[in-house]
């Protein structure tokens, strides 16, 4: 409970401190920071800046929700063109190589630099920090709000099939999902099939089995990268949960249909999703009265070596043509986020995880994970630091992912709807995904990779 | 004598038409001719460059199956959703311009749905045909699988033209009812006198003398239903199942917003606008010669 009450007294700190906020004898340097969370999370976002104006005198930022990440990257980009843009932005994870290419940025690294203020990259999770660095580990831009997805299983339902664990493996899980079916449950596990999806179904399955999305290191070494997709770990994967949602073991839950995923788990209608910790949250608040449920990582095929999850997420990104002034100001803030104290206050009031190991170890010396509501989710920490990430396991540098991700549901739909073949589905998806692959290399003719 | 007005000199009016020049010009003609330059070249989202890459934009396009998906899906959309909004606002106008009881009421009623935003009354569509919490659950109860917008292409096609058809029967009963009343009462009463009956009435009177409104709707109908499509769109099915609703307007804005394809987005538009030109010249070519004005 105290985690709790401290949450909300930094809430009511901070608001309270900018209705007394004096005019200064200095006005304080003003800057701008987009940000793409909405509603709830647009809310801790608005009282983390203003905890940051109250913290000092010299600078003040003004933080805007642009409503969600397309539209805080779209505004960016209209607003960059018109010589308008914002010091600080948040951008999503899959932004990141159209980011790198842009030449709109500044390097966070070395603005922190010349700003005199020492970060510990080491500090980050490494899985964490390798997605948003270059190809020589230098960080452009400060990870953020992070998460990784999580397998949630009712303990209830499992506990009336004999079962007290989740299950670890594909094979397990396939088990016990026709024990929920036969012990009458009507949705075992559910899932949903769109570009968001993309995510816990192909990025992460495929960085859990150290299975590439496209060559070059997905990317990391250059913009020829392409799509293999069609002939990795993932065509067994697909060819599973086409045939476990045939046996009427999975089913598609989405917001379209009447009930999202994390919805119809929350209510008990389905016993096992994928999603996101930064979920863990909304669970807990929305659930049944009374349904005991738990987290557990991500399951892989028996057999497998297990490697680090990817991080999800957004990262803030500092860009150029701004006044010096403005820069010093931008650092302030960078570092206030890279405080572990900071890292508490963000974690409680949102589902995402801290990104430093020190930010971690100081929400375990104040007992923050010991119990609910946040307990559970120490093992996304533990998901993203299975293993050291490999030349895979990195992270994903493609441009246009966006795009890519659009192709990954629109076949994964015409793939459930019998349309086509698994096989015929990921090798349009590999065609399609090539395609957007190659325009984004003739965009940015003779240029690499930073 | 007729007595006409006359400028002295052509300058004063070419002076009188500027504003309207410069207004059309600044939100037409140039933004236009921007899109028509940038589907001549790959330009790089941040505005770090571009490259001319000639008709390039045009032939990979013009070459991607999804794409004549996409042409197809809007066309027929356009044709269901335009035919559907106006037999039903045709019928209703046409139900109130008889003075049956209540007619009042359904004058100003008929016309709210036009004042709602397409992405509010596609939000409010969603609930409505869900099919597992909405009034279609009930027919799914029924029929089971009956109803599934979420992977059956066809249901998710009909729920957009539904939703649009709702909206445009607003739009286009004002229209039909303001030409109803526009037919001399003595027309209509004198066929009556004559012993012809209502339907008789509407085929030989009203609808011959209404033909110059139908044309018009048909014009906007067909044009909206390429353009005013999107908000519905986005929030009911966002084009999917597998690209079976990704009109084209929308998958312009999914290809340049999402995609920071600004020079394939470009393209994509000038084609829709080609399309839009020659549907119209195709309407006012061959189906206004059955217009009769008055």
């Amino acid at each position: 409970m105290s985690i709790f009450k401290q949450g909300l007294a930094a809430l009511a700190a901070g608001a309270f401190s900018i209705a007394l906020a004096q005019p200064a004898a200095a006005e304080p340097v003003k800057f701008d920071f987009w940000f793409g969370l909405s509603g709830d999370l647009a809310r801790v976002v608005d009282t983390l800046c203003k905890n940051f104006n109250a913290s000092q005198a010299d600078y003040e930022v003004v933080c805007t929700s642009q409503g969600n990440y397309d539209a805080t990257l779209q505004n960016t980009i209209a607003a960059f063109r018109a010589g308008k843009q914002p010091a600080v932005v948040q951008v999503y994870d899959v932004g990141t190589a159209t980011m790198m290419l842009s030449g709109a940025y500044k390097p966070a690294d070395k603005l922190m630099e010349e700003n005199g203020y020492k970060i510990d990259y080491a500090d980050y999770f490494p899985g964490i920090a390798r997605y948003y660095a270059t190809s020589k580990g230098e960080m452009l831009s400060f990870p953020f709000n992070s998460s990784t997805p999580l397998m949630y299983w009712n303990k209830d339902a499992f506990a009336k099939i004999g079962k007290t664990e989740a299950p670890k493996t594909w094979e397990d899980v396939a088990t016990d999902l026709k024990a929920l079916k036969d012990a009458g449950y009507e949705c075992p596990m559910a899932i949903n099939i769109s570009a968001n999806e993309s995510w816990q179904l192909m990025e992460q399955f495929s960085a859990l089995h150290n299975q590439p999305i496209a060559t070059k290191n997905n990317g990391y070494d250059g913009l020829d990268a392409r799509l293999e997709v069609n002939k990795t770990k993932f065509v067994q994967y697909v060819t599973d949960l086409k045939k476990w949602y045939d046996a009427g073991l999975i089913k598609i839950k989405s917001k379209d249909l009447g009930q999202d995923m994390v919805q119809s788990f929350a209510t008990g209608t389905c016993q096992v999703i994928l999603t996101s910790v930064g979920d863990h949250g909304t669970v807990g608040r929305t659930q049944k009265e009374g349904m005991n449920w738990d987290v557990a990582e991500l399951p892989v095929y028996a057999g497998t070596e297990r490697k680090n999850s990817l991080v999800g997420g957004a990262s803030l990104w500092v860009l150029s043509g701004k006044s010096d002034a403005e820069y010093k100001g931008a650092a302030a803030f960078l570092n206030f986020i890279h405080d572990p104290k900071t890292a508490l206050f963000w974690s409680t009031n949102t589902g995402y995880i801290p990104v430093t190991k020190s930010g971690f170890d100081y929400l375990k010396s104040q007992g923050f994970y010991d119990k609910a509501p946040y307990k559970g989710r120490e093992v996304a920490i533990a998901s993203l630091t299975a293993s050291e990430p490999t030349e895979i396991t990195r992270g994903i540098r493609l441009g246009n992912f966006t795009q890519i991700r659009a192709e990954f549901g629109t076949q994964m739909q015409a793939i459930f709807a019998n349309k086509v073949s698994v096989q015929e589905g990921l090798d349009t998806l590999v065609k399609n995904g090539d395609a957007i692959l190659e325009r984004f290399q003739q965009t940015y003719p003779g240029k690499t990779l930073p | 004598m007729e007595k006409r007005v006359t400028f002295s000199r052509w300058t004063i009016g070419i002076l009188f038409a500027v504003p309207q020049l410069l207004l059309i010009f600044t939100f037409f003609y140039w933004p236009a001719g921007q899109a028509v330059y940038w589907s001549l070249t790959l330009q790089q989202p941040w505005g770090g460059g571009n490259i001319w890459v000639g008709l390039d934009n045009f032939r990979s396009i013009l070459s991607n199956a999804d794409y004549w998906n996409s042409i197809s899906a809007s066309l027929i959309f356009a044709g269901i959703s335009t035919g559907l909004a106006m037999f039903i606002a045709l019928v209703l106008a046409a139900l109130t311009d008889r003075q049956l009881a209540g007619s009042r009421l359904y004058r100003v009623v008929l016309i709210w749905p036009y004042g709602i935003a397409a992405p509010a009354l596609a939000l409010a569509f969603r609930f409505i045909l869900a099919p597992e919490a909405g009034f279609m659950a009930v027919v799914n109860q029924v029929w089971p699988g009956f109803w599934d917008p979420g992977l059956d292409g066809a249901d998710a096609m009909a729920s957009i033209i539904v939703a649009f058809s709702w909206k445009y029967v607003g739009y286009n009963f004002i229209f039909f009812l303001a030409a109803f009343q526009a037919i001399p009462r003595s027309l209509i009463e004198a066929a009556a006198m004559d012993g012809s009956g209502v339907i008789r009435r509407f085929w030989d009177i009203q609808f011959p003398l209404i033909t110059p409104t139908i044309f018009f709707l048909l014009v906007i109908n067909i044009t909206e239903s390429f353009q005013d499509s999107f908000g519905i769109v986005d929030i009911m099915t966002s084009g999917g199942p597998a690209n079976a609703t990704n009109l084209m307007v929308y998958k312009i804005y999914s290809d340049g917003f999402k995609g920071l394809d600004y020079s394939g987005a470009a393209a994509q538009s000038i084609i829709l606008m080609m399309l839009i030109i020659v549907l119209t010249i195709f309407q006012f070519r061959f189906i206004e010669r059955r217009v009769h004005y008055r």
